[in-house]
Formats: C-alpha cells, structure tokens, sequence
C-alpha cells in the first residue's frame, strides 16, 4: 500500500495548475463574471479547444484512440484544478462522452442502440472541439448547464445511455436565472432517452457513467474548498483589526482551522474513491465534498467579513458553484441512502 | 497511489489472522473495568503471548526488540487485531506507545536494557506523569520541582489525569529542574525521568470519571529520592525528549477505534432495522453520513501511514486534522446511537453506554480539541500566533 501521489501525479497536478493559471486567470473569470448577460452565458470555444489541446478531455482515452492512456486518479486530480481555478463548462459531460466510445466497446452493445450515431455526436469531445453537456433523468433532475453553447446532450436513463443533439433538448427547455453568474441553467421538460428498460441498474453504462460523474464533480468541489481555505488564510493574515492581523484572533483560527479539516477529509476520500471506484466510496466522496465545497465557501466569506459580501470578492463564486455542483449527479439524500444502505448489505467491505 | 497490498503484506496479514484464530479462544474472559490487578493480569497476559509469537514492539526497531515493522504492517496488525476482537493493549498502552519508543531514541545501552525488554514481555506497566492541575493543555507550565542532590533528585509535586497509576510499576514523568526566567522560556527546564511506582513518598488516589469508573489518578509527590541514572536525555532537555515521542505514533494511535467506529455503525444498522427506527428516514440518512464519515476517517489513516512510511515518520498536516475529525465523529455516532436505541439509551447497564460516557473524553485527551485547532491554525496555515 502506497497511499499517496506518485511523481507522474504530482507533476501532472502542477502542470494543470500552470496551464489553468495561464489559460484562465482570475481576470478571465472576471470578465465571464462581469460581463453583459448575453456575452455571459457564452462558453468560450477557443479555451475549450486548448483544454483539448492539453488533454483534459483525453486523460482517460486509451492511447490507441488517440488518448492519454491514464486512469481516473489522473482525471480526479485535473478535475480538482479546475474546481479550484473556477473553470466553468460541462466539463464532466464532455470528459465522460470522450471516453463514451472506449466504454462501449469494453462492455458491449446494448441492444439497439446505434453506436456509430452515438459516436459522431461525440466525435471531437477528445479534442475539445465539441461541447457536451449532460442531462440526469433519474432522481432529482438537475437543470442542465450550458445547453446554448452545448453541440450535444448526454443523456442518462435509468439503464441506458444517449446522445441528443443539443437542439433537440434546448427548444423543450426553459432558462433559469442562474444563481452561479458563470453557470447558464435550463429547466428540461419530461425526456424519456429512446431505448429505456425499467428499472435503476448498478451495474451497466448509465450506473457506471453517474458514479464517475459523482467523482469527477467531488473533486472539482475539492479543488474548491482548499482554495477557500488558501483565500481565507491569506485574507486573515492580510487584515488588520484592533491593531494585529484577525488571523491572530482564535476565533479566526479556529475556522480556518476547520476548513482545513473538511478539505483534508474530503481529500483522503476522494482520491481513495478515484483508485477504488467504489460505489460507497464514490458516494461518500461526493457527500464530503460536496459539504467541505458549500462550507468552506461560507466559512471563507465570514472570515472575509464585509468585503465577503461583495460582487467584487471571489468567495461567492465558489459557494454558488459549489450549490450547483452539489445539486448535480449524487446529491446529499441520494449519497446518504447508498452509504446506508452499504451498512445492512451483507456483502463484506474493505474497513 | 496504490491501495493493494504488497504480496509481503498479504503474507503478514493471513499469519496475523491464522494466529488470532488459534490463539483468541484460549483467552480468559475480560475481568471487569473495576478490577485493576485483574486488568493488568490480563493485558499483560496478551502482551506476553505477542511477545512469544514473535508480534510485541512489532514498529519498534530491531535494535530496540522490536520487530521493525513497516508502518503499513503496523496498520495491518491493528485492523486485524480489532476485526478479531482481541485485547486493546490496555495497560501497556504507555510503555508500549510512549514510554518505550522514548527510551529507545533517547537512551543509554543500560536504560535501554533495563526498561524495554520488561515493557516488551509484559512484565512492566509504566503511567504518564505529565499533566498537572495546572498545567493540562499548557504543558510548558508545570511546577512538579527536581531538586539535585548529589546522584538524586528529590522529586515533590504532584500529577493528575494519570491512566493506569493503581498498577503501574514506572511513570515516564516530567518535571521542572530550572525555574522559570526571562533567560529560560518556560519549557527549557524541564527533564524527564523514570520514576518507580513504589518510591518512598509516591501516593496514588483514584479519581472517578463521569462513567463512574476509575480510569486515571492523581499522583503525590513527596520529597521522592530519583537516582540520575534515572534520566534519559540531558537535564532540562526533557521537552525536546518528549517531542520526540509524540512524533512516534506515526498516524496509527486510533486505527483500532476507526475499525471499531466501522462495527458499531453497522451493530447501530442492524438494531434500527429490528427495532423499526430504519424505517425513519432521517435517522437513517444520518447513519448514511456517518457511513461517510467513517471511510474518511480509515482513509485519512491510510493517507497519513503512507506519508509517513516516505518521509521515515516525519508527522504531516494529517495528524491534528484526523484527531479533531475522529474525535467528534466519535461522539457524533453515540449520539445517533442514543436515537437507534431509544429508552435503552438510558439504562447505564447497557455496555455501549459506558462507550457514549467514554467518548465525551475524546475532544479533550491528547490535546483538546481548541489546542489542536490553534496548532492547525498556526503550524500548518501559519497564521500569527495568537492568544
């Protein structure tokens, strides 16, 4: 047992964070923020090509198709970048449908489906030329994100799994106000995806694809919620109240303090997750994370004080994203129920 | 990252599991937590039985009669030793994880030959005589005086929250043997010495716990005679000395209690789905997230052996974080106990009682819970010292 990054890993972290610092700094996500609404809403293509280009998307994509060839610890660990730079986008959906055709040939057809159709609405999602976003028909039913600037919908039944061309499913949706300034939201009407069995499945595609939906979208909420802690500590050595800086103040202390804890738990479980891929895992990391995301954000703000309540402080970016995040693939009850339900299984876990 | 086990590990673990099989049914049954010497019979009865088979001091180094165990081999030996249900290591507690890895750094050839090979066997229980009343979480402070008197030093003070002190035959104690100046910062006199249990002027009164039980004492102090040769590191060195000690445990202190959390979440599952409380959806949710909880908390502990097993036990971020999340997932599992149980969650006969009334203890032993978060907040963030 070896529980900790290997070099590969640390490296390629770092080169994310480089790559993020580079490709989006704050002033890029400033101007997404603080833009007109229209121009807003807009996913920028030509920073989806070069996250292409760098092999977000194709982490996961075996080399002979063109891909890395890496595993989703390496996923787990860029996704986690992308959480912490704020790096808006279906970025799940288009990681999932680029490593869409690998899977299916690894487990097989289902029955009528028409892969080649499936595989060209999805041709390009490697490269970062084409944006997918995603759409959960089970459960609470998430809006979905970026449908406008979205070229498909990978949509999730109870069992099977489909590419919708994104303006099939945009002229029956309607658009939200999105809390999140730089998370377009649409609400869908009742879609059925064509060939749908009765019946949630654990096993098969769609079952597969949410658990490393659930993931990928912790890891982004990790990737949160240690910044929020950087952002906090900074700001609590930086401001002076009473004469000394507010992060001398143990009251200040100790909820940084317990933002690190969050974050770190969170972290341990999330990257067990990623190596497991267990389904317990995978839901407690979502649940962790999730609450380590929206708590540390809030936490932040408090520390931040009256500055955190303002437009121009970043804070509340990550916690209105981190109520997207944490609304989408497992959400809390759902995550809850599993790991319960993992309790009074007979079948024998790793603790 | 790799989570399997090495071939080597593997093989480690099925002898450590044939072992437990064999050798747990021939054990007494457990004396009751009132009978002292039946406690130290009995854990010292264990500890001998792992010292034949090859398992006592098992991440002590070979130099010192330990086994040099891996820390992972480490972690397996505590899993498998809980699942099994086998003895805690009670009474050794001290000498085993404290004491013993102190005298093995910092001793002499004689100190080392004297004192571990007796802790080892299960021949002798050492006490920790550190905590005074007025000098708890603010360690530094303590006041217990050493005075030198040709090869003595003549020891008066007194000590409380000592585990262990009614059977004890040592006590790893720390004392003050230069005053408190502006030329000497309060923890720079302080030494350490192996003091005798049984020393003229030793007086041991038990306190009672809120559980009602004897758990740790208050130690008197009274002009007792301490040989020199008594001492392991330089005088007024004994901070440094005890630093040393604590960076042993290594991530691995509460492995045995995470396996246990595990257990009585899945016991607590077990009785609601009898007893109907399953059916409460918000109860079951909750024991959903303490589901969650828990695989953090056995993660975390995964993460922090891994770490140190790389930098040679150096202690990282992980150690302050997972005793402040352990220890109050700890009480937040009894309260949800409290819920599955209903009524019964007042019956003091109940054994899992006196587990909830035990787990209050947990955001305060070992550094309460305020201490490790302004260590957190000043260490690890490094945010300005504060008051």
């Amino acid at each position: 047992m070896d529980f900790q990054l290997t070099d590969d890993q640390r490296a390629l972290r770092a080169g994310m964070r480089e790559l993020l610092e580079r490709r989006f700094p704050r002033t890029r996500l400033r101007a997404v923020v603080d833009g007109d609404a229209e121009r807003g809403a807009e996913l920028d293509r030509a920073l989806w090509r070069e996250l292409g280009a760098a092999g977000l998307f194709a982490l996961r994509v075996p080399e002979s198709a063109g891909g890395v060839g890496l595993g989703l610890p390496e996923a787990v660990l860029a996704f986690e970048e992308a959480g912490r730079a704020l790096l808006p986008g279906p970025l799940v959906a288009t990681e999932l449908a680029a490593g869409l055709s690998g899977l299916w040939a690894a487990v097989g057809a289902v029955p009528g489906s028409s892969q080649a159709g499936l595989s060209g609405l999805a041709a390009g999602a490697v490269q970062g030329e084409t944006v997918v976003t995603a759409l959960d028909v089970e459960g609470a039913r998430a809006p979905v994100e970026h449908l406008v600037s979205a070229d498909a919908v990978l949509a999730l039944g109870p069992v099977a799994v489909e590419l919708i061309p994104a303006a099939e499913v945009a002229c029956a949706a309607e658009p939200m106000r999105s809390v999140d300034p730089a998370t377009p939201l649409h609400r869908t009407g009742p879609i059925r995806t064509r060939r749908d069995q009765a019946g949630p499945g654990r096993s098969g595609i769609a079952a597969r694809l949410r658990r490393e939906a659930a993931l990928l979208t912790a890891a982004q909420q990790l990737g949160s919620a240690s910044r929020t802690v950087e952002l906090a500590v900074d700001h609590a050595k930086r401001r002076t109240q009473f004469g000394r800086p507010i992060g001398a103040f143990q009251a200040v202390q100790h909820l940084c303090a317990q933002m690190l804890v969050r974050a770190e738990s969170s972290r341990s479980v999330v990257y067990a997750a990623a190596v497991t891929e267990d389904p317990g895992d995978i839901a407690a990391a979502k649940l962790l994370a999730d609450e380590a995301a929206v708590h540390n954000a809030r936490d932040c703000l408090q520390v931040h004080g009256g500055m955190g309540f303002t437009w121009e402080a970043d804070v509340h970016l990550h916690l209105k994203r981190a109520w997207v995040r944490a609304g989408q693939w497992q959400c809390a009850a759902a995550a809850e129920e599993e790991l319960a339900a993992g309790l009074v299984s007979t079948v024998e876990r790793c603790l | 990252m790799d989570l399997a086990f090495t071939e080597d590990e593997e093989g480690f673990r099925h002898r450590l599991r044939a072992w437990l099989a064999d050798v747990l049914p021939t054990l007494p049954d457990r004396p009751h937590p009132a009978d002292w010497p039946g406690r130290r019979a009995y854990d010292c009865g264990w500890q001998r039985m792992l010292h034949d088979a090859g398992y006592a001091g098992l991440h002590w180094p070979e130099d010192a009669g330990g086994q040099g165990a891996t820390p992972t081999q480490h972690l397996i030996f505590l899993e498998e030793t809980e699942r099994a249900g086998a003895p805690y290591v009670g009474a050794g507690f001290v000498g085993l994880l404290h004491a013993g890895p102190t005298i093995a750094a910092e001793g002499t050839p004689e100190q080392r030959a004297r004192w571990l090979p007796p802790i080892l066997r299960g021949d002798e229980v050492w006490c920790q005589g550190f905590s005074e009343p007025d000098a708890g979480s603010d360690l530094a402070s303590l006041r217990t005086r050493a005075v030198r008197d040709g090869d003595t030093y003549v020891v008066s003070g007194s000590k409380i929250w000592t585990s262990h002190a009614e059977i004890a035959d040592w006590c790893e104690l720390l004392v003050r043997t230069a005053p408190v100046n502006a030329d000497t910062p309060k923890h720079r006199g302080i030494t350490w010495l192996a003091l005798p249990m049984d020393a003229p002027g030793v007086t041991v009164r038990s306190l009672r716990t809120l559980a009602g039980t004897a758990e740790f004492a208050e130690v008197f102090l009274d002009e007792v005679r301490v040989p020199v040769g008594h001492r392991v590191g330089e005088e007024n060195d004994g901070w440094r000395v005890t630093m040393v000690t604590l960076s042993f445990e290594r991530g691995t202190a509460f492995v045995g209690e995470v396996v246990a959390c595990r257990r009585v979440l899945e016991a607590l599952a077990r009785t609601a789905k009898a007893n109907g409380r399953w059916d409460d959806a918000v109860l079951r949710r909750r024991l959903g997230r303490l589901a969650a909880e828990c695989a953090a908390l056995w993660r975390l502990t995964q993460w922090n052996v891994s770490e140190a097993q790389r930098t040679g036990g150096v202690p990282g971020v992980g150690g302050s974080v997972f005793k402040l999340r352990f220890s109050q997932v700890r009480q937040e599992l009894y309260e949800a106990a409290a819920e599955v149980l209903g009524p019964d969650a007042l019956d003091a006969g109940q054994e899992w009682v006196a587990d909830r009334l035990s787990s209050l203890s947990y955001t305060i032993a070992a550094g309460t819970s305020q201490i490790q978060r302004n260590i957190v907040a000043e260490r690890i963030l490094g945010l300005p010292k504060g008051r």
